[in-house]
């Protein structure tokens, strides 16, 4: 089932206030408004200043390294006996995940902006490395708000920011994960509206934010188009990515909307399993609600309270999803699919051994449910796997799963 | 007319300035919320600002945030918070109620039957924090339309064609939050306060109340000499929380703090 999107419709979207059909949108504490509706406009002038776009692109060509490559993992295909599995290497960027393309784009939109006190939020860490990155290479004072219990699992990458000169803040409050980190940077935000630029990691959070990160992570998307083009000679059968937030998945699905025979597989956080409650898949179990600043699928109660997430992957573990992911599944142009917990794993440990390419959980994801369906499909046809993130911050999460101390 | 605009406009006449108090719903148990309302009315209170819990508080500072977990460790609703007004209602008909609260209860609910509930349970306005007028306009009719007020926050950062815009979809008050900050973090600048509510006064015939910041006798009169009531919320919280486990000593801590602030603002009165 594919929709035909227009480049008209796609770009009219967002609309005007930030929706995306009913997804979307701009709630929050008048306090931000003003803040907000600065930074839209002062985007979408540097969106087309040729000299912006051009220090953009140099950043991510000689300091995240792009283009990354997009590889043929040919052991995999032949082990799992159907279509080519391509894998685009996002984990080769600088830092070791996608997430560097964001924060550059950002970090480089503060500087415009004259604003030298950065702020972020962090799940898995890797986002919190990479704001932390970028404000040690421009020099911006940095802020990295991450939920205790994250904290904890992710020691080295709290480290890392350390070491990289921002302070971690340490949140204790509700559940103590990544929607408690974004609810205090918020706040945070709120106390130094007139110093501080809020770098959010994801596709969610209040109109600019969804079209903005998307804007800046769509170079996944355009490269790996071209590189399919020039190895493949056609553009690809199926995209698969990871969804938590959804930031690496619009970025790689959002060039090729338009390109009605691509399908688009979304893999959310199955946890334990949808049926035991303790996942991280609001488009495949939630609905649609309000929560940090838009109007998405959500994980919550029948009260409107969000609920608690599980997932083995703190990157996933969050209960709501980025807008545009809302309505590619309202209008059917992307499917998302979740995977539970183990077979995360078994992914994990198939792509290290079989290719010798370690994912991060949440990759490990795409990759579980991109063997299923390539499974499925003929020779001649090809997935593409989002490798978002490598997975030596893992390490640590995998050996306790394994029962091993290290 | 509404039961706020009746009340605000009486004060006016008289010369006097709103004591409006706050307190999370369910804190520090269901059971005795609608005692605590009536505590606060005997207290000074001219009108409730009574919160709806939500999990994720991002407007909140700690003691409001701790407010809400309280408050939902037993389960509390917004069909209950509902319930809790109806409740106050059969033993006061006078002192206005507003739910204030985060929008995703509301739209969990569904708006049409929380706008029909809370009419029917005599729930005057509704301040929805993370709602501004821009994304209001499926729901704030279905308030208009029962004759719930509409309030909405206007803040040190709002230009004055928003101040202007916002102050069109309101009804009863405007809120002034006071500080760029979260609810309870920091001491007000008098001054500043000042000099903004009059300049909304000039943009606006709505009555003002100030918000945030807000934490004794002295402040609250500093503000009610510039606005048209004061809202009081995190030192009243602050003071359920340390008085929880008994409900007669903490009614009596309540009303030993408002006192003093109903006093200050009265001798204002000219």
């Amino acid at each position: 089932m594919s929709v035909k999107l227009t480049e008209e419709m796609l770009s009219a979207l967002p609309d005007a206030r930030g929706h995306f059909g009913a997804f979307g949108g701009r709630f929050v504490s008048e306090t931000l408004m003003d803040s907000l509706m600065t930074l839209e406009k002062e985007y979408n002038r540097l969106k087309k200043d040729p000299e912006f776009q051009a220090r953009f692109d140099k950043e991510l060509a000689d300091y995240v390294g792009r283009p990354t490559p997009l590889y043929f993992a040919e052991r995999l295909t032949r082990e799992t006996g159907g279509a080519q599995i391509w894998l685009k290497r996002e984990d080769l960027c600088h830092t070791g995940a996608h997430k560097v393309n964001n924060t550059i784009g950002q970090a480089l939109l503060a500087s415009f902006l004259g604003k030298k006190r950065i702020i972020a939020e962090t799940g898995a860490g890797q986002h919190g490395v990479a704001t932390a990155t970028v404000c040690a290479r421009l020099g911006l004072e940095c802020h990295v708000f991450m939920g205790a219990e994250d904290v904890q699992r992710q020691s080295l990458n709290v480290f890392r920011m350390k070491l990289l000169g921002a302070q971690v803040h340490s949140v204790q409050s509700g559940s103590k994960t990544l929607k408690d980190a974004m609810n205090d940077a918020m706040r945070d935000w709120v106390a130094h509206v007139d110093d501080t630029f809020y770098i959010i990691g994801t596709v969610a959070g209040p109109h600019p934010y969804p079209m903005l990160v998307r804007d800046f992570q769509s170079v996944i998307g355009r490269e790996t188009r071209r590189q399919c083009l020039e190895k493949t000679g056609k553009l690809p059968d199926a995209l698969v990515a990871c969804v938590g937030g959804g930031s690496n998945a619009i970025g790689m699905f959002y060039p090729f909307l338009g390109d009605e025979s691509v399908e688009l597989y979304g893999v959310e956080a199955g946890g334990l399993g949808l049926e035991t409650g303790k996942h991280a898949a609001p488009l495949c179990a939630g609905r649609p609600g309000v929560l940090h600043g838009n109007r998405t699928y959500l994980m919550e109660d029948e009260n409107g309270q969000i609920a608690a997430t599980h997932s083995v992957s703190a990157g996933l573990d969050y209960p709501g999803v980025g807008p545009e992911h809302s309505w590619l599944k309202d209008i059917g142009r992307a499917h998302y699919v979740s995977v539970t917990d183990d077979e995360a794993m078994e992914g994990f440990r198939k792509l290290t051994r079989v290719e010798g390419i370690m994912p991060a959980l949440e990759t490990a994801h795409a990759v579980a449910y991109a063997i299923k369906l390539a499974a499925t499909m003929d020779k001649d046809q090809t997935v593409v796997i989002n490798v978002s993130g490598r997975g030596d911050k893992d390490i640590n999460t995998v050996a306790k799963l394994e029962g091993i101390e290290i | 007319m509404s039961r706020i605009e009746g009340v605000l406009k009486t004060l006016k006449g008289q010369g006097r300035k709103a004591l409006i108090p706050y307190i999370t719903a369910g804190d520090p148990h269901p059971d005795v919320t609608v005692d605590l309302m009536h505590t606060l009315v005997a207290a000074g209170a001219d009108i409730i600002e009574l919160g709806v819990p939500f999990s994720d508080p991002m407007a909140d500072g700690p003691v409001i945030q701790l407010a809400c977990e309280r408050a939902l460790v037993h389960g509390t609703s917004l069909r209950q918070v509902i319930g809790m007004v109806k409740e106050f209602r059969k033993t006061d008909d006078s002192t206005p109620v507003v739910l204030m609260g985060y929008l995703n209860p509301m739209e969990a609910m569904g708006y049409e039957k929380f706008a029909d509930a809370a009419k029917d349970a005599g729930v005057d306005g509704i301040l929805t924090v993370d709602l501004p007028p821009e994304e209001a306009d499926e729901v704030a009719p279905l308030f208009t339309e029962r004759n719930l007020d509409a309030i909405f926050l206007l803040a040190p950062t709002t230009t004055d064609d928003r101040i202007r815009a916002i102050s069109e979809h309101s009804s009863g008050y405007v809120y002034y939050v006071s500080i760029k900050g979260v609810t309870g973090s920091a001491t007000i600048n008098v001054e500043e306060v000042a000099a903004k509510v009059n300049h909304i006064h000039e943009l606006t015939a709505l009555p003002v109340g100030v918000g945030f910041g807000i934490r004794d006798a002295e402040t609250a009169a500093a503000v009610g000499r510039v606005s048209d009531g004061v809202i009081v919320g995190s030192v009243l919280v602050d003071t359920i929380a340390r008085n929880q486990a008994d409900t007669g000593q903490l009614k009596r801590a309540l009303t030993d703090l408002l006192h003093p602030m109903r006093e200050a603002l009265d001798s204002l009165a000219s």
